[in-house]
């Protein structure tokens, strides 16, 4: 569309047009976020950039990133401990899953950046030791999935300058955003506001 | 329907369900969430512990009840890293507070990841708040 078209176009085209650009822009970002962008920048450009396990940097990196991943793999069971506990609606389930799957995004991708630096990445436990007594009913999971997704957003907060690789803290940013979207969604459903502050840590 | 309506729909479903239910919710992993008056600072700076201690439970780090005159590596049940057995640290008020300044420089091989608080009165107050955690206090039940 020419500009002389643009002015003399109606003004719910443009909105209309406008709506959809920015639903095709959300699709779009949101297929990326992590698959696209995040794996590439661990699993990829790392490849060449890590001076092997040897390197005391490169070893101090591959330990926090196992921390994360530990982390990720009881995200991943709690998901699951919610999703199986048969206090979710349908539809709230199907957001917890969804949240899980990003989760297990998160530990395949922060897993292949610990092989290219010469590590091993945990498992996940056998076990966790989740305050099961206490998930009455579905408010209780909500909750404990926002205690879980709070922590994390700060755990990788403190992670992100403690990278001696920058595109590992690039990476944690990414991921970081992700678990404080989740935050945000889970305190919205629970009543809360969803986005308490200009700041976090 | 894209991937983002579908995700807006399942949110307002999430809000329909439980807005208005709640009026604050205390953590499932420790009364974290929130926040009392007493000690409502360290409490609300151990906020950034929580992605992976728990006062009470062992998870991606140990338990912090009973931290306080602790010998470094020795809660029962928890895989520490080398470095941290190790380093046979009593946790104190000063041997958290050089901890906690940069973790990764004050025990180098320790697993968390953490950068640290540099901030001198955070760092104070979130040592204060871990010193509660003790036996009788509500967060504790239950720990040995």
């Amino acid at each position: 569309m020419h500009n002389e078209d643009l002015k003399n176009a109606p003004a719910e085209l443009l909105v209309e047009t406008a709506r959809r650009s920015r639903r095709k822009f959300i699709a779009e970002a949101g297929a990326l976020t992590f698959s696209g962008v995040a794996v590439a920048m661990l699993g990829g450009q790392s490849t060449a950039i890590a001076a092997g396990i040897g390197d005391a940097a490169a070893a101090q990196d591959v330990r926090i990133l196992r921390t994360a991943v530990a982390a990720e793999h009881e995200a991943v069971a709690a998901y699951q401990l919610g999703a199986e506990s048969g206090l979710l609606e349908p539809a709230v389930l199907k957001v917890a899953v969804k949240f899980q799957g990003h989760h297990k995004e998160h530990v395949e991708a922060l897993a292949a950046a610990i092989r290219k630096l010469g590590g091993d990445a945990p498992d996940a436990l056998k076990q966790y030791d989740f305050p099961v007594e206490k998930l009455k009913n579905q408010a209780d999971v909500l909750n404990f999935a926002a205690g879980l997704e709070r922590g994390a957003v700060s755990a990788y907060a403190g992670a992100i300058p403690a990278f001696d690789n920058r595109e590992l803290s690039s990476a944690a940013a990414s991921i970081l955003a992700d678990e404080a979207m989740h935050w945000a969604v889970l305190r919205h459903a629970l009543g809360l506001d969803p986005v308490p502050g200009a700041f976090f840590s | 329907m894209t991937a983002a309506v579908a995700m807006c729909r399942l949110a307002k479903a999430l809000l329909l369900l439980l807005v208005g239910c709640i009026a604050a919710a205390p953590s499932l992993f420790g009364g974290v969430v929130g926040g009392t008056d007493t000690g409502a600072a360290g409490q609300d700076i151990y906020g950034q512990c929580i992605g992976c201690h728990s006062p009470d439970r062992n998870r991606t780090g140990p338990l912090h009840c009973g931290l306080f005159g602790r010998v470094s590596g020795t809660v029962q049940g928890f895989e520490y890293s080398p470095a941290m057995r190790e380093a046979r640290v009593t946790w104190d008020a000063e041997s958290l507070d050089w901890f906690l300044r940069s973790p990764l420089d004050a025990i180098p091989g320790t697993t968390m990841g953490f950068a640290g608080i540099r901030d001198d009165a955070r760092r104070t107050q979130l040592i204060e708040w871990l010193e509660t955690l003790v036996e009788d206090s509500p967060l504790c039940e239950g720990v040995r």
